[in-house]
């Protein structure tokens, strides 16, 4: 876009759609980049790392399955930020962020439950297990796809803001729940390994590939969490400018 | 089947997951600038673009 922009002098300036609009022009370039080298180095290790003595190979599917379920819960905790961003502080663009990033937690928490499946047939001899682990995070999905169509189900996006607000913040009662679901309850699941008291239970050689592909998960992230609000934003624009067009045509007739 | 079988898949899915997210970010963002450049065309500008041109900034 050829318009100036305003420089940024405190967090505040962001809520200026304009400047957010010049950061994401100048940021997601680098971000892009470092994701793509990211997934370069994490695809080379997940493929030329050992694998496990009793997982075999299919420990290769942890390094893209934690990553996702991490990611998963880490885009309801920014939709929930932004929540509080919308009916606490009436942040401009706590709502745009919110929005743009339901769809994104959606396909994350998907690819977390397929390549769990996909992990649980060969180890657990099972496709699916209605244990409180997976069943809590089927349960965020369905909570992103309710999300997405209610946020999309109304015409005013200050309204759609509000109520979906609400519910966003509801429902983050699920995140402690899926975190913490491997203790409370019996699961099939197997309990948490990395982020855990006494420090990660697992071999440097897992651990490297899995980090390197948590980074790269992340970057892309917020690589598309930062175009999909600068597509929100214009979208915005867009349905604004239509707006004043047909007032326009209606004083002219 | 074998576990290659299950990790080439659960690979697959990745890929496909992100690139299909990448590109509907990507040709949404095409498309609403595609429309923000057509109402421009059509005379229609935001009203903080035209003030700026009405004082004689760019």
């Amino acid at each position: 876009m050829s318009e100036p922009i305003p420089a940024i002098k405190k967090f505040s300036d962001l809520a200026n759609p304009t400047v957010f609009l010049g950061l994401t022009a100048r940021i997601v370039p680098f971000l892009a980049v470092a994701t793509a080298l990211l997934f370069a180095v994490g695809l080379y290790l997940s493929f030329t790392t050992e694998g496990d003595y009793q997982q075999g190979e299919t420990v290769r599917i942890m390094y893209v399955h934690v990553p996702a379920a991490w990611l998963s819960m880490m885009c309801y905790s920014i939709m929930a930020a932004s929540a509080l961003g919308t009916l606490v502080w009436r942040h401009p663009l706590a709502d745009v962020s919110a929005k743009a990033a339901a769809p994104l937690g959606a396909g994350f928490t998907f690819l977390a439950l397929i390549t769990g499946s996909l992990w649980g047939k060969p180890m657990w001899g099972t496709w699916w297990e209605w244990d409180a682990r997976l069943t809590s995070v089927f349960v965020l999905f369905l909570m992103y796809l309710g999300l997405i169509a209610l946020m999309r189900a109304f015409d005013d996006p200050a309204r759609a803001a509000r109520v979906s607000a609400v519910l966003i913040l509801i429902g983050f009662v699920n995140i402690p729940i899926i975190k913490f679901s491997v203790e409370w309850w019996n699961t099939l699941h197997q309990p948490a390994s990395v982020m855990r008291m006494g420090g990660s239970a697992i071999d440097p050689e897992f651990l490297r590939p899995l980090l390197v592909m948590a980074a790269a998960f992340t970057l892309l992230f917020f690589t598309l969490h930062f175009l999909a609000i600068r597509n929100e934003i214009w979208r915005r624009r867009v349905s604004a400018q239509r707006r004043l067009a047909a007032r326009m045509a209606n004083r002219e007739a | 089947m074998s576990h290659a079988f299950y990790v080439n898949l659960s690979y697959a899915a990745a890929v496909l997951v992100v690139l299909a997210l990448t590109l509907w970010t990507y040709l949404d963002g095409k498309a609403q600038q595609r429309a923000l450049k057509e109402l421009e065309a059509a005379g229609i500008r935001r009203r903080s673009a035209a003030h700026q041109e009405e004082k004689g900034q760019p």
